[in-house]
């Protein structure tokens, strides 16, 4: 192997890790925080991708439709919970997030496509639609069990993950899709080529990472998820609601998992279903941060991309079976490592 | 006058074991009432339910509203603050973050006010304010748990067993403290283990055993009943 090779295959995994780093990232959050290991994140992703090559081909996605009608069934849901102590206030706040809010993203999703809008209004319309169905997913599929246990939690992960995954199915079809550059820039520096595209992924990586530094670090409602994460109970009793939290969680997860996807799909083409194995390594380097530590999380994503690149070079039928094999010294690892955890109850 | 908080007729129970039988306690304003009974006699499970953190069956009013059936945020919101026995500290954030989420309700300006009030009452924890609260030491993080509940402004202070584990210097600190909440118009339930301390600070005071309270009345004289100082304050305590 040559260095112009061996830059080149670090170059690409490190553009891959940046992705699986992001993702990494809202996978440790949202476990933190709710104890949902989110195999949902993959369809984020594909969510992300599709609606937003959908829009920029002219087209209306059916995840615009799909997130008003989970935002009905979440506003039922909320109705019902609230049923003892319903005051109007409460009911049309519930109205404004649960209808109202994708009712607009509906029809802006409708109208805007014919009108050939720019790529950064395609960009926020897709971002909007994919964050409406995290939270309402949470609102629907994962506030009700809250107080259950890990392993519950995973179960309706799963169920959501397969359900989301046929709409996908249905909305964008077994064909792949592209979508169009954020950028068509060139840059090179020695052997080296940068599209505008990786230098897209490098800095909105940064920037979003930068981002959710300040919020948690600075911000009233980011110390508030992060106080739910070290201890559930003392969050309640300054009166931070689990479900608030949560809330957060499943919307910056959402969004992140989103423009994961809006990212890769001018790189590759992404399928209904490409998401999901996206989703996986961002896990393995979650894993590896024993779902816990953030920066860790991210330097083993950035590991993660660059195996995989270089094993997509030497072994490419193995690529995917090298990959996930990295989880299992860790686990071995942790597991001496750690005694035996029992599982939090509250 | 009428009660703060007002609880009647109610039984707690984990599974089939009834941990507390058909309870009723009453709190003013301005009052500090404490509840004194062995270990396991059911204290901090009054307190949990009261709080919302168990399910409970009978009556609790609040400030005029039955809250029996709220949330833990809600009776927050209402005015409620529990000091648990654990303290349920956010161990790796800093001290001023604990102060800062104790306020989490309220409003900005008014959170600045509350944490100077708490820094005056606790100087150590200001000279602490960037360390983290898992780092403390016991009574500092039992300061650092009041200074975190007085942050959000309560009208009652709930406190569980605050001398539990800590050194009767601290210990004697913490209730000049609790004496100091009452002037400035916080009510305080306090339930601890340490009668003789908590019987010299209240005004009211309640005894349990095995779930029921035996006995209750003004602070002082229940500190002379000939049962009470058998069983709680004829020996002296470690703490």
């Amino acid at each position: 192997m040559n260095t112009t090779i061996l830059l080149f295959l670090l170059q690409d995994g490190v553009t891959n890790g940046a992705i699986y780093a992001l993702l990494g990232l809202a996978l440790v959050l949202v476990f933190a925080v709710t104890r949902v290991i989110l195999i949902p994140q993959g369809e984020f992703i594909t969510f992300g991708a599709l609606t937003y090559a959908t829009l920029s081909a002219g087209g209306v996605p059916g995840t615009a439709q799909l997130a008003l009608v989970m935002g009905l069934v979440a506003f039922g849901f909320e109705l019902f919970s609230v049923r003892k102590s319903l005051h109007l206030a409460k009911v049309v706040r519930a109205a404004l997030i649960y209808i109202a809010f994708p009712a607009v993203v509906l029809a802006l999703a409708t109208w805007l496509p014919a009108h050939k809008p720019g790529v950064a209004v395609n960009i926020a319309l897709s971002l909007l639609i994919v964050a409406a169905i995290g939270l309402f997913l949470y609102r629907i599929a994962f506030q009700p069990l809250a107080h259950t246990s890990v392993l519950v939690l995973l179960i309706a992960s799963v169920g959501c993950h397969l359900a989301l995954q046929g709409f996908g199915l249905v909305f964008f079809g077994a064909e792949g899709l592209r979508g169009p550059p954020l950028s068509d820039v060139t840059l090179t520096a020695g052997p080296l080529l940068f599209t505008g595209q990786s230098l897209a992924v490098y800095g909105i990586t940064l920037a979003l990472m930068a981002a959710l530094w300040l919020f948690f670090g600075f911000t009233r409602y980011g110390k508030a998820l992060r106080a739910t994460a070290v201890n559930r109970l003392g969050a309640r009793l300054v009166g931070i609601r689990t479900s608030l939290s949560g809330q957060i969680a499943f919307l910056l997860a959402s969004v992140i998992g989103a423009i994961s996807g809006i990212l890769i799909v001018p790189i590759t083409t992404l399928y209904y279903d490409t998401g999901f194995l996206i989703g996986l390594k961002g896990f393995v380097a979650a894993i590896i941060g024993g779902l816990v530590s953030y920066p860790l999380t991210a330097v083993a994503a950035i590991v993660v991309g660059i195996v995989e690149s270089f094993s997509s070079f030497y072994a490419s039928n193995y690529k995917e079976v090298i990959v996930f094999t990295l989880i299992l010294p860790v686990l071995v690892l942790r597991s001496l490592a750690a005694p035996a955890v029992e599982e939090e109850k509250d | 006058m009428t009660a703060l908080l007002s609880v009647s007729g109610v039984s707690v129970s984990y599974g089939k074991v009834e941990a507390v039988r058909n309870v009723s306690l009453e709190v003013r304003t301005r009052e500090i009432v404490t509840v004194v009974g062995a270990n396991g006699a059911g204290k901090t499970t009054l307190l949990s339910a009261a709080m919302g953190v168990l399910p409970l069956k009978g009556r609790v009013t609040f400030d005029g509203i039955d809250v029996a059936r709220l949330d833990i945020e809600d009776r927050v919101a209402a005015g409620l603050s529990l000091v648990p026995e654990h303290r349920e500290l956010f161990a790796t954030m800093t001290v001023e973050d604990n102060l800062e989420l104790g306020a989490f309700r309220i409003a900005k300006s008014i959170a600045a006010q509350s944490q100077e009030r708490v820094y005056g009452l606790f100087p150590r924890l200001k000279e602490r304010r960037k360390q983290l609260a898992g780092t403390l030491s016991g009574g500092e993080q039992q300061m650092l748990a009041m200074g975190r509940a007085l942050m959000g402004a309560p009208k009652l202070l709930m406190l569980d067993e605050p001398s539990l584990g800590l050194a009767p210097i601290i210990v004697a600190d913490i209730f000049r403290i609790v004496g100091e909440l009452r002037e400035a118009g916080v009510s305080v339930l306090l339930v601890e283990q340490n009668a003789k301390a908590a019987l010299g600070i209240a005004d009211r005071a309640y005894v349990m055993e095995l779930g029921e309270f035996v006995l209750d009345g003004p602070a002082s004289e229940v500190a002379r009943n000939e049962a009470v100082v058998a069983s709680y304050l004829g020996f002296s305590h470690p703490a």
